[in-house]
């Protein structure tokens, strides 16, 4: 693979560690991080690639080469100065790629939302795990269609639900809801028909938006 | 100007994000003028610049918050102004109240004059004081 130039913006701990893992992966990282001191440690670290400046001020961005740039992270634990570099990035210096953490789990939706093409909330990332620990979790988020307000869901056709015995039809589902796949103990995966029974213990895979998953839940968890 | 007062007139319900000099002065100003004002602040000590008459509603919270702005009812506000004295928060906040909430009418202050370039070509009404005011005082002194 052709090593890439990343950009890093913020020399925190996940600023730090993605830098290594990058570097050992043989691609040219420059952290930007305002801190003097954290710029020091770094460069003690992991040898002369930290810039001290403002991620935010385009002329340290210009400094920072970010027009060669293929990606650019954004890490601070500023979401609003995660947004704005990220933006800065994509529409003025044409960086094809670019990643912001978000700190406030509510912010992932709308980062997509105005352009940025990748977030990562921890907070999300966390409770994604947890519901998938917990059998009982009615619905998991399993992915977010990038730039797309669409989701994909699974969920568990209970005993008690009342999608038992129903059709895909019956359910009522909105428009903006599809049942992609059931899934049956001993069964190939199918592609269901609108005249598709549920039977306990299907799992569904859907795909839905934020807006109607509750309808969906509704109609298969009760 | 004819079209000033058409837009005046279609302002009622105005949500302003920073409770500093400029943003109480101008929720004031609207709040005499008869209009329903919602001033959003982090910090509630800010608030003491509204004048005692002041009619509207003061809240504490951070404007970049989705929940907060929703609180402020900006689902059904005219008009946005970002004022915080970080440019980074107006513009997050009033690209939120802009394309989430459709805000017919959003304005946000920002000061680094580059940043404010990159949001007007990005459809965002900003202005940067360092501009007008560097301005101001140009054209002062060229004068004499």
């Amino acid at each position: 693979m052709k090593p890439l130039y990343i950009v890093i913006i913020g020399g925190g701990n996940i600023g730090y560690y993605l830098s290594k893992a990058l570097l050992d992966e043989g691609h040219e990282v420059l952290i930007v991080e305002k801190d003097s001191r954290k710029c020091e440690r770094l460069e003690d670290e992991l040898g002369s690639c930290c810039m001290r400046g403002d991620g935010c001020e385009t002329a340290v961005l210009s400094e920072a080469g970010l027009n060669r740039a293929d990606v650019l992270i954004a890490t601070t634990a500023q979401d609003e100065d995660n947004l704005v570099t990220c933006q800065v990035a994509k529409y003025r210096y044409k960086v094809p790629r670019t990643i912001a953490l978000v700190n406030n789990p509510s912010n992932d939706k709308i980062f997509k939302q105005l352009g940025v093409d990748a977030s990562i909330s921890v907070t999300n990332t966390i409770l994604e795990h947890v519901e998938q620990e917990i059998p009982a979790h009615p619905l998991i988020h399993l992915l977010t269609m990038s730039g797309q307000m669409e989701e994909v869901v699974e969920l568990l056709v209970a005993k008690e639900s009342p999608a038992v015995g129903k059709s895909i039809a019956q359910l009522r589902l909105p428009a903006d809801t599809t049942v992609v796949l059931v899934i049956r103990d001993g069964e190939r995966p199918r592609i269901p028909g609108v005249d598709t029974l549920l039977k306990e213990n299907d799992r569904i895979i859907a795909l839905t938006t934020p807006s109607s998953e509750k309808i969906l839940q509704n109609a298969v968890t009760g | 100007m004819p079209r000033t007062e058409t837009v005046k007139s279609n302002i009622k319900n105005i949500v302003i994000m920073g409770c500093g000099r400029v943003g109480a002065t101008l929720a004031a100003l609207f709040d005499a003028a008869g209009h329903k004002v919602t001033v959003l602040d982090i910090d509630a000590y800010s608030f003491r610049r509204l004048p005692p008459s002041f009619s509207g509603t003061a809240l504490i919270g951070n404007g970049t918050d989705e929940e907060i702005l929703r609180k402020a009812g900006i689902a059904e506000a005219d008009a946005f102004i970002a004022l915080t004295q970080g440019d980074n928060r107006n513009v997050m906040a009033a690209q939120i109240a802009q394309q989430i909430f459709k805000v017919p009418r959003v304005i946000c202050r920002i000061y680094d004059p580059l940043r404010k370039d990159i949001y007007e070509q990005l459809g965002i009404e900003a202005i940067s004081p360092t501009e007008i005011f560097a301005d101001i005082l140009f054209k002062r002194l060229e004068k004499q």
